[in-house]
């Protein structure tokens, strides 16, 4: 990890009150351009064969990516904010879970038939309504301050998540041969596998909750600074909460639908923009997630494909260090 | 002037607070004292609006604090709790500016930033502006909390133990300057103190409470007597002047 304590040391230099060499600004203009040559990188070298056919295959890869980075990368920035933690993700703390078993009782109440002939866009708005639905209830009742303690919520969190998991398998089981076939098609999604015809719908909902993210970026920030002190300045905490829930359970539903269950990727780049960003302020912070989400997929895509032939495997690389990170930062705060 | 009418605070079955209801009147510093577990806190806390009373009202200036929009009411109205803990890295200068939220929504003007460097200069904090909070010692922190709340510019501000962390040269400060506040800029200050004698040097009015009530409220001289700081401690306690001075002494 010595590369992160680089970083962070430039950012908070040894003396204090010293200036910080970088602006936040001129950080985030140098990630943006580094994402714009990951982004070339992926799109245009190493085509073999038809231009014609590989390169429209490629956009919508690259427009799933763009949705994964956005939705993960703002999703985990806003979560970690409105729940005054930098640990726990929506992803850690059973989303992933929340959204199979969503699927799977889609399948096991409405069948395979249904899923089959409603398949496309208003079964995705449908699913996706239902999810934030039941998340935000589920998160708000967690969050309102019932549990206090984080240690507490990371325990519920988890041994929900693995209930819902217990009983999406139950369930699984139950099923005939045939649905469980059309479900796991449902459930794993994968990056390199993408339904091009969801992109539009996806980019139009990550666009209207960036504008809505971005017009609250000043309330954001003033979240940071905790329940009663946010309530002191005049900002609406439980509205805010719930708002807030309700879009990240959105972003979060829908990058889940299109790439994937993800759960260590929002925490790894969220962690990385803190370090990098140089402002505690969310608009850098949280555009500073989303570039460095589009990095860290665009070129591992990149290599992953290119270099060593195992484009399928790019999540798993992304889970297994950004695992790492996660228990690294756990051991060394000691505390969430 | 700062009512609450019926106001009472139950966890589960355990009543907590009240009912109480009183008033504390406009301008000047009003103290609550009493032993741990009281009902200051509680009582401050509801009337900030950071808590839900099981009953009553409260209203502050006039505004009825559960109806009134928390953002208008934080141009009124400045609460700063004990315990405050916050995930992001700030510099003294950043929490500080959160201060004039309220009035800018989180993007200060010219006007802001004068106020913002008032509150710091008002707390001797000016030298300390661009360091982060997790750099500071216990008491800079509590004062750069203050100057938030002081930057914030309300009527009304409620501060639960201003003088944890603080030395007693800064304790003196502290007081000195809140009641250069009360004096020079008319603020109604209201504040949760353990020590009695700084509580009585300092306030125009005290409240005292004991198991959930008030047992009276008076003037510190009213307050500052044997059998009432007795009763309200539940310890043998005995007030002395010294150079004029009603002072307690309770440590035999």
């Amino acid at each position: 990890m010595s590369v992160l304590d680089s970083v962070r040391a430039r950012a908070v230099p040894a003396g204090t009150g010293e200036r910080r060499r970088l602006s936040p600004g001129v950080r985030l203009a140098i990630v943006a351009v580094i994402a714009a040559v990951a982004v070339a990188c992926y799109l245009f070298l190493f085509i073999r064969g038809s231009f014609d056919f590989t390169f429209p295959r490629r956009l919508t890869v690259l427009g799933a990516m763009l949705v994964a980075a956005f939705a993960h990368g703002m999703g985990t920035v806003v979560f970690h904010t409105v729940t005054d933690n930098r640990i726990l993700t929506p992803s850690i703390i059973g989303f992933d879970s929340l959204y199979t078993l969503m699927q799977t009782l889609t399948v096991f109440f409405f069948g395979a038939t249904a899923i089959a002939t409603s398949e496309g866009i208003p079964k995705l708005v449908l699913q996706t309504a239902l999810m934030v639905a039941l998340a935000t209830l589920l998160y708000r009742w967690l969050f309102s301050g019932r549990f206090g303690s984080l240690f507490l919520m990371l325990l519920v969190g988890v041994v929900l998540g693995m209930a819902f998991d217990s009983l999406s398998t139950f369930i699984q089981r139950v099923l005939s041969p045939t649905e469980y076939d059309m479900l796991s098609v449902e459930l794993m999604g994968r990056l390199s596998s993408v339904p091009g015809d969801y992109l539009p719908l996806a980019f139009g909902i990550c666009i209207v909750v960036g504008v809505i993210l971005w017009r609250r970026r000043h309330r954001l920030d003033a979240l940071l600074l905790g329940r009663d002190t946010a309530t002191n300045i005049g900002v609406a905490y439980k509205r805010e909460l719930t708002l807030m829930l309700v879009l990240i359970a959105l972003l979060v539903a829908f990058a889940t639908a299109l790439a994937g269950p993800m759960t260590f990727f929002g925490f790894l780049v969220a962690t990385l923009a803190y370090q990098i960003a140089g402002s505690y302020k969310h608009q850098y912070v949280m555009p500073m997630a989303f570039l460095l989400g589009v990095i860290t997929l665009a070129f591992g895509q990149f290599f992953m494909q290119h270099i060593f032939y195992a484009g399928g495997f790019l999540t798993v690389i992304i889970e297994f260090v950004g695992g790492i990170l996660f228990l690294f930062m756990l051991l060394r705060k000691g505390t969430l | 002037m700062i009512e609450f009418h019926d106001v009472s605070m139950s966890y589960q079955d355990k009543r907590v607070l009240g009912p109480v209801s009183g008033t504390i009147r406009e301008g000047g510093i009003t103290s609550l004292i009493g032993p741990n577990g009281a009902g200051k806190s509680t009582l401050m806390t509801i009337i900030g609006r950071l808590l839900q009373p099981t009953s009553g009202t409260v209203t502050v200036g006039g505004l009825d604090v559960r109806s009134t929009k928390t953002q208008e009411l934080a141009k009124h109205l400045s609460i700063l709790r004990q315990e405050n803990h916050i995930t992001a890295r700030l510099t003294v200068r950043e929490l500080v500016g959160f201060g004039r939220f309220p009035h800018c929504q989180g993007r200060l003007t010219a006007e802001d930033v004068r106020h913002v460097d008032e509150a710091m200069e008002f707390l001797n904090l000016t030298d300390l502006a661009d360091r982060f909070l997790d750099q500071l010692s216990g008491g800079q922190r509590q004062r750069t909390f203050v100057a938030m709340v002081l930057a914030q510019d309300t009527k009304y501000v409620l501060l639960d133990e201003p003088l944890n962390n603080l030395d007693m040269k800064h304790a003196v400060l502290m007081m000195r300057q809140l009641r250069r506040a009360a004096d020079e800029l008319g603020k109604t200050i209201v504040l949760v103190i353990h020590d009695v004698n700084i509580a009585a040097a300092y306030s125009d009015h005290i409240i005292a409470l004991r198991d959930g009530l008030i047992v009276t409220s008076g003037t510190s001289d009213e307050i500052m007597r044997d059998e009432i700081l007795t009763d309200v401690f539940d310890t043998p306690v005995t007030v002395h002047a010294i150079n004029g001075q009603p002072t307690a002494v309770y440590a035999r």
